[in-house]
């Protein structure tokens, strides 16, 4: 079969930066193409423009041969070219046969829409594809997994042939990513096409038929998973050796840092979100945090960090009551806080960096001299951060807002592991940051768990959780339903016991 | 990166200045008004000794309702209640001035407390609500605005803290002894108020709270995202109401320089307004004390040479249409300078990841 896309020497400028320069990708008929990169590798400019949301400023796209000049994504629709984004756009009131008819209703005289016809078309696509789909199912009531099949469905019914999943796997648990692989093995099978993005190496070494690396906004180098390995692909995303986290000698000590006996927390409207939860942990180990999003984690998090009152129960952190403290003396006594969502509770984003160094350590020397802020400790102490971690950036003057997500990241690690903490809440410390980036923040943790810090390691990321962690806790439903050892795990069984099943 | 910070904070207010009087200019033409005469006339007026002396008295009034305004501004809190504030201080300092005796410079300094508090506790009410009921500070300090007129009107009264001086229309209180007054000092052969030096003194802790204090660093970050703030161990919701009872204690000083140095008493007489006028000039003043002083100064300017345009056969209404084109430039310059700033970092951060990956190769 021929090629179905081919882009070349593509270039996109902004003011200052090049986005993407002498990009070249050739995608065949029929395949799975998996398009890999670090952050700012210039894969979303690559999608956006293939989409017709950016227009490039050189370079040139065929579709089945044909040159072709995107305007917008209604052109690109219309030549067959479908984008799944990584936020679902879905309209949760709306039953899943309106959410993927909206925006190209078939209709009646322009006005009277034919929902029979377009329940019939929506069955055929869902049989055709094995897509498990009820049309007439409220999207509210859908999980992850469902809703990112009614986007698949909604680019289908629209007559893609050719697909775009940004990061689809970024939201799933392990269940849920074989299904969609099942699903997109399923599309090409009938003869579609699929370009697929991703940071997980793994996923793109078991699904993908093609793998294109890009770097530094450039495609570098096009492999097929047969003829290359992991390490391979993950030297050619950063151009060099990836630098090795240091397994830590392990001396976990008998101190409990951490110690939440029955603990209960109900939200303001009567709904329990943490039901007689126990967790303890201990000086020089990382425990693991492992569940989907929405059970409660959030909670557990401002309850340790002393955000949010337990209902019930006791938390005890570095010996003080949580309940009863002030996040400012949590903070003082030695607690580290990496928030989830960096940018709305980790970062003063119109702030210059040497003051969102202080953010959080504004309360103890150095970062205060008393009543007094100290601008000269902020600003040398700025640098350190931003030569440790490599955070990317001209200077400590600069806006958080300036910087690339990534870099935002790792300059918030690098703050909150300065001090010696003796406990680190990390909430999803690596979601986002490219592998280099991830290699430095793992590399961090393990050095303060050798320090003799425990880490409570909050994330999506099994193969963060798999990595690092001492001990995997499973949170479901606002409990921990168990205890695993990671060594003796496999991913499937973790996966399984975060979906709330009783594991063997 | 400084330079570059003062070059467009000036740039931008001067803008919005010329931009205004371009607009006002065009508006002059139509008329049949020669513009560039107008303005001749206006400033030969507006720095006439005698009139520069009203109008450095005018910019102390203005000035602190600016900074009031500003502080406000930094909580991202609009306060409104400026107006209201001021008088609770200026007629509650004006009652505890007149009712006590104590030596000169220590009588001065219970009015001055005494007007804080009353503008700070007046605020208060507007803080609670919001922190502990989600009230808009907004709504709660207009009708507070209205309250404070209402419940002065009334304890105005004759029989209870009023006196009507013989020959007078305007009930007032009783006069504040000298004890308890404020010299002025000669300047361009008037009378300057000396709380121009506590305006002065209220703008430099000011920027020095704000800049180099911890409890400044938490407003500002409260201000910048309640979240994060919250996340990094500051008490949001008390920081919000402090800030508000803070921007009113300064608001409580906005007739000071009035009460202490010309009138002695508070009346009726006492202008109203100096809530939108504060949050124009903060604004104008980009919250910064100097920018808010030169802002204060040019709205004094405006006002005091407004009534000489009537001899020019233009409206002096002119000059309100000159102050309200400026501070809707300054909002439109302000963004755009925001946005050039970020662009040019977001291009130095872009620039210094270019070199990185040249030294790496």
């Amino acid at each position: 079969m021929g090629n179905i896309l081919e882009v070349a020497g593509v270039e996109k400028k902004y003011p200052g930066v090049v986005a993407n320069r002498d990009v070249s990708l050739l995608v065949r008929e029929g395949s799975i193409h998996a398009i890999i990169g670090e952050n700012g590798a210039g894969k979303s400019t690559l999608m956006k423009t293939l989409y017709g949301l950016i227009r490039p400023d050189a370079g040139s796209i065929k579709v089945f041969g044909q040159d072709v000049n995107l305007k917008s994504p209604q052109d690109a629709i219309a030549l067959g070219i479908g984008m799944v984004h990584q936020h679902f756009k879905l309209a949760d009131n709306a039953t899943v046969l309106e959410n993927v008819i909206l925006g190209g209703e078939p209709s009646r005289f322009g006005f009277v829409i034919k929902y029979d016809e377009a329940r019939k078309k929506l069955l055929e696509i869902a049989k055709t594809y094995h897509l498990d789909i009820d049309p007439d199912e409220s999207v509210a009531n859908l999980g992850v997994g469902e809703r990112q099949r009614v986007e698949i469905a909604k680019v289908l019914f629209r007559g893609a042939k050719i697909l775009i999943l940004d990061e689809p796997t970024a939201v799933l648990v392990p269940q849920e990513v074989t299904e969609l692989f099942e699903n997109l093995r399923d599309l090409v099978d009938k003869g579609l096409t699929v370009l697929f993005i991703s940071h997980k190496l793994d996923e793109v070494l078991s699904i993908a038929d093609d793998i294109t690396i890009m770097r530094q906004g450039t495609t570098v180098a096009t492999k097929k998973p047969a003829e290359t390995n992991k390490k391979e692909l993950a030297e050619l995303m950063v151009g060099g050796e990836l630098p090795k986290p240091i397994a830590g000698v392990q001396n976990i000590s008998q101190k409990s840092i951490l110690s939440i006996k029955d603990a209960s927390y109900s939200r303001f409207d009567g709904r329990e979100i943490l039901h007689h939860l126990n967790l303890e942990l201990h000086g020089g180990e990382i425990l693991g945090l492992a569940g989907v999003e929405g059970n409660g984690q959030s909670e557990l998090i401002e309850l340790i960090m002393g955000l949010l009152p337990a209902t019930s129960g006791s938390v005890e952190v570095l010996g003080m009551d949580a309940a009863v403290s002030h996040t400012k003396d949590i903070r003082n006594a030695g607690v580290a806080y990496i928030p989830q969502d960096r940018q709305r509770d980790g970062l003063l984003m119109s702030a210059p960096l040497w003051e969102n160094r202080i953010l959080g350590h504004q309360f103890a020397t150095p970062m205060a001299k008393g009543m007094w802020v100290n601008k000269t400790a902020a600003a040398e102490d700025s640098k350190r951060v931003v030569e440790e971690f490599d955070v990317r950036t001209p200077g400590v003057n600069v806006l958080a807002s300036a910087l690339s997500g990534g870099n935002q990241q790792k300059f918030i690690v690098g703050r909150e592991l300065s001090g010696d903490p003796k406990l680190i809440v990390a909430a999803q410390p690596t979601r986002g940051v490219d592998v280099g980036a991830q290699a430095i923040i793992w590399d961090h943790l393990m050095k303060a768990r050798s320090a003799g810090a425990g880490v409570l390691l909050v994330s999506a990321d099994l193969e963060e959780l798999f990595s690092l962690s001492d001990r995997i806790a499973v949170i479901y439903s606002g409990s921990i339903v168990s205890i695993l050892n990671p060594l003796k795990t496999s991913p499937e069984d973790l996966g399984l016991a975060m979906t709330g099943a009783k594991s063997a | 990166m400084k330079k570059d910070r003062i070059f467009w904070g000036t740039v931008a207010p001067l803008a919005a200045v010329v931009s205004s009087l371009l607009l006002v200019s065009i508006i002059l033409i139509l008329r049949g008004a020669n513009p560039i005469n107008i303005f001749q006339v206006m400033i030969s007026y507006g720095f006439d000794p005698r009139n520069l002396v009203s109008e450095l008295n005018q910019t102390v009034a203005y000035y602190l309702a600016g900074v009031a305004a500003a502080i406000g501004f930094k909580m991202l809190l609009f306060n409104i209640g400026i107006d209201g504030q001021y008088r609770m201080g200026a007629f509650f300092g004006a009652v505890v001035g007149a009712a006590v005796s104590l030596p000169p410079v220590l009588h001065v300094l219970l009015i001055v407390i005494t007007a804080m508090l009353a503008g700070g506790l007046w605020a208060a009410i507007a803080g609670y609500l919001k922190v502990r009921r989600g009230v808009s500070e907004v709504i709660s300090n207009i009708m507070l605005n209205f309250i404070a007129a209402a419940i002065i009107a009334f304890l105005l009264g004759e029989n209870l803290l009023g006196i009507l001086p013989e020959g007078s229309q305007n009930v007032q209180t009783k006069p504040i002894p000298l004890s308890g007054q404020m010299p002025t000092f000669k300047m361009f052969n008037g009378e300057v108020y000396s709380f121009l030096f506590v305006a002065i003194f209220v703008g430099i802790a000011y920027w020095i709270m704000l800049n180099k204090t911890v409890f400044g660093f938490n407003l500002r970050a409260t201000g910048l995202s309640f979240r994060a703030a919250r996340s990094s161990g500051v008490n949001a919701p008390g920081m919000i109401f402090i800030t508000t009872v803070l921007s009113g204690a300064i608001a409580g000083l906005v007739g000071l320089g009035t009460l202490l140095s010309d009138t002695h008493s508070y009346s009726m007489a006492f202008p109203s307004g100096f809530a939108f006028t504060g949050l124009s000039l903060a604004l104008l003043g980009r919250n910064h004390p100097v920018g808010i002083f030169f802002a204060a100064f040019l709205w004094s300017f405006l006002e005091r040479a407004a009534p000489v345009l009537e001899y020019e056969g233009v409206p002096p209404e002119i000059v309100i249409v000159m102050q309200g084109t400026i501070v809707l430039s300054i909002v439109i310059a302000y963004e755009v300078v925001a946005r050039i700033n970020l662009k040019q970092q977001q291009r130095a951060v872009g620039k210094a990841n270019v070199e990185l990956v040249k030294e790496s190769k």
